[in-house]
């Protein structure tokens, strides 16, 4: 969840205020925003991809808060670090930094071939257990590993 | 608190995601006046701006690779979907995504072909923020909806609702209304789904409307512990251990939930994703950005070490049910009330399975095409636009009898508490779904006599209430439907039965009624 807002490096545009789909900012008069309620944070990381100033953290840890820092956090190139790597703001024509977002297919491809290629694992549930009983409909034979929209 | 808005429009969407943006973009295409509500950002709220949707994409030329996806899908979907809907989402989506292209930066591959089918979440939502913007829809974020509005001969006429920045009430008429609220996944930590507490699935059956496939609510998602992080994609390439760090035999292929599930319900599971092909980890942080962010934030190598996963429950988000769809322009059977998109059933096109992928993104742009366009036609054909309309709320809003104040959080802990456990969702059965029925029953009782009413922070409540609903609507049906068939699987009714293959309706609010839908075929057959 959302755990620093860096006000050393926030220029108080409140676009996080806006755009934070669930409405844990507060904006302050004349000052930077404030994580009002932490506990709303659904971690989505979206904040921090509208923050031109790379001034919002979010943990990866949705259950529970972390003690985080922010100076560590820097050194180790993470703020800013979805923006960058989504090619935003500055970003947008750094080649290295481009959408590769239509390759999912041929990476699915990949998964298959590979799939394939493995030989057959017994279907039997993990731990033997018998949840899935015998004779029942398999769902999606022809399916792709994984439904590619994720 | 200020003084309540009150607005005007041809055309109201209720929610800003893929679907309600493509409502109120085909709405204002048809010359509409479009106000679009959303309970968070419109461009940030719901499930796709999170993920990265591929869209079912099947040129028209050669007709016949059209025919082949569709039957390929309809064999798959368990005898539910309708390869008529199939076609005509593989048709307008075809025709209407390279639409935004002036909006969104569409790649192109290695031989300078121009990608259209799969989008980067974040993106795809601005981008269709902005042409909506373009096209003079009213955009009002942070305005989650609460009910709907009826005249007296039950037509929908507009909602009320809530400004949760500028703290006041709005109330907005509007002479056709599409209901875009996603599905409701329960808050399951499911990525960006916080907001998908199944408001649109109670609103729609206040005003009248009736639930489908309710009982195909039990897919999950593998993410990292204790993250949200449900981008699937790189788990093609998965190999899982026990605790012990010894390997457990799960298959690729959609009964890997089921396998992980019981897996989990054992001990922790460990990932490893170290058969990922180099080339595929290189250009990982371009094609799916965030997936990385939780293990670099880590410091975790998924590649070179092991990680706990976990299963985070999708509820009627990649699970199918929602409004019942009555007719090919989205309406659900209620005048003036249409449905787009993960709140709408996508039995249509799906059947019992999640529809997988493409199918979905195709479903949420072109019910939302549809629903928006008609909502408008809808609105153009009233000789009086705007009507007086009566509140249709009640759980949540105005409490029966008060005697004392619902704990919200724990109201909704035990509703996450029935819906989410492995043992209960996924490996159903008669005993156990009877069991979490009284449970929700008596929370449903709870939330009606004393959740909501002055003081009473009314989108929590109303979401307390929505999510409750919802549990005991998934749950009615599962009940119901006395049989396994795609995702819907009891230990207790292995067997798919071929005299099931109907889609189950459900309604009404406190005594939930359902009847199976008559047997389109059979009816053929006797005729």
């Amino acid at each position: 969840m959302i755990e620093l807002l860096i006000e050393d490096r926030c220029t108080a545009c409140n676009a996080c205020v806006e755009v934070c789909p669930t409405n844990v900012f507060d904006a302050t008069p004349g000052g930077a925003p404030v994580i009002a309620r932490q506990d709303d944070c659904q971690t989505c990381f979206m904040c921090e991809l509208y923050c031109p100033a790379d001034a919002l953290y979010v943990d990866p840890d949705c259950e529970q808060a972390a003690a985080v820092d922010a100076a560590q956090l820097s050194s180790r190139g993470l703020l800013g670090q979805y923006r960058r790597d989504s090619g935003w703001g500055e970003w947008a024509n750094e080649p290295g930094h481009s959408n590769q977002h239509w390759r999912m297919e041929s990476i699915f491809a990949l998964a298959r071939a590979a799939a394939q290629a493995r030989p057959p694992l017994e279907t039997a549930p993990a731990h033997g257990r018998t949840a899935v009983a015998e004779g029942h409909v398999q769902e999606g034979l022809l399916a792709p590993p994984m439904a590619p929209d994720r | 608190m200020s003084d309540a808005l009150a607005m005007n429009t041809d055309v109201l969407i209720i929610g800003g995601g893929l679907a309600g943006a493509w409502a109120a973009i085909a709405a204002a295409r048809e010359g509409a006046a479009v106000t679009l509500v959303d309970k968070g950002y419109f461009g940030t709220s719901g499930v796709t701006a999170t993920a990265g949707p591929g869209h079912w994409w099947s040129p028209p030329d050669p007709p016949e690779a059209r025919r082949d996806a569709i039957a390929q899908r309809n064999a798959r979907a368990f005898g539910l979907a309708d390869p008529q809907w199939m076609e005509r989402i593989i048709d307008l989506t075809w025709r209407t995504l390279p639409t935004l292209a002036p909006y969104y930066r569409f790649s192109k591959d290695e031989h300078g072909v121009t990608q259209y089918r799969g989008l980067r979440g974040p993106e795809y939502l601005r981008a269709l923020r902005c042409l909506a913007s373009d096209l003079g829809v009213r955009i009002l974020d942070h305005s989650p909806a609460v009910e709907l509005l009826a005249s007296r001969d039950g037509t929908v006429v507009g909602a009320n609702g809530f400004q949760r920045q500028a703290r006041r009430r709005w109330t907005i008429r509007a002479g056709g209304v599409v209901l875009a609220t996603g599905g409701c996944a329960f808050r399951s930590h499911l990525l960006g789904s916080d907001n998908n507490t199944g408001d649109g699935l109670l609103m729609g059956v206040e005003a009248g409307a009736e639930l489908s496939g309710m009982e195909f609510s039990s897919y999950y998602t593998v993410a990292p512990a204790c993250s949200t992080m449900t981008r699937s994609m790189s788990y093609a390439f998965a190999r899982y251990f026990d605790a012990d760090g010894q390997p457990l035999q799960i298959a690729q292929g959609p009964d890997a939930t089921r396998a992980l599930a019981a897996a989990l319900l054992a001990g922790p599971v460990l990932c490893s994703l170290d058969q990922t092909p180099e080339e595929v980890r290189r250009v990982m942080p371009q094609v799916q950005p965030n997936f990385m962010l939780p293990f670099d934030r880590w410091g975790v190598d998924p590649y070179s070490q092991k990680f706990e996963i976990t299963l985070r429950g999708e509820g009627t988000v990649r699970g199918v049910g929602g409004l019942r769809i009555a007719d090919e322009d989205c309406g659900v059977g209620v005048r003036g009330l249409f449905a787009a998109g993960d709140v709408a059933s996508r039995e249509l096109v799906a059947g019992a399975t999640s529809g997988g992928g493409a199918q979905n993104s195709a479903w949420a742009l072109s019910s939302g095409h549809w629903a928006g366009a008609a909502a408008a036609r809808f609105s153009r054909r009233l000789p009086n636009r705007v009507q007086e309309g009566m509140a249709q709320g009640r759980a949540g809003i105005r409490p029966l009898k008060r005697e004392n104040r619902l704990d919200l959080v724990g109201a909704q802990t035990a509703v996450k508490a029935e819906m989410l456990p492995y043992d209960k969702n996924v490996f159903r059965s008669g005993v156990k779904l009877s069991r979490s029925l009284e449970v929700l029953e008596d929370l449903w009782r709870n939330v009606c006599d004393n959740a909501g009413g002055p003081g009473a922070d009314l989108v929590r409540s109303r979401e307390t209430a929505a999510l409750v609903a919802a549990g005991r609507w998934c749950y009615t049906a599962a009940l119901a439907r006395n049989e396994s068939r795609g995702m819907h699987q009891r230990t207790d009714a292995p067997l798919t039965d071929p005299r099931l293959g109907r889609r189950l309706r459900l309604r009404g609010l406190d005594h939930i009624l359902f009847h199976p839908e008559t047997n389109r075929r059979a009816a053929e057959a006797s005729a």
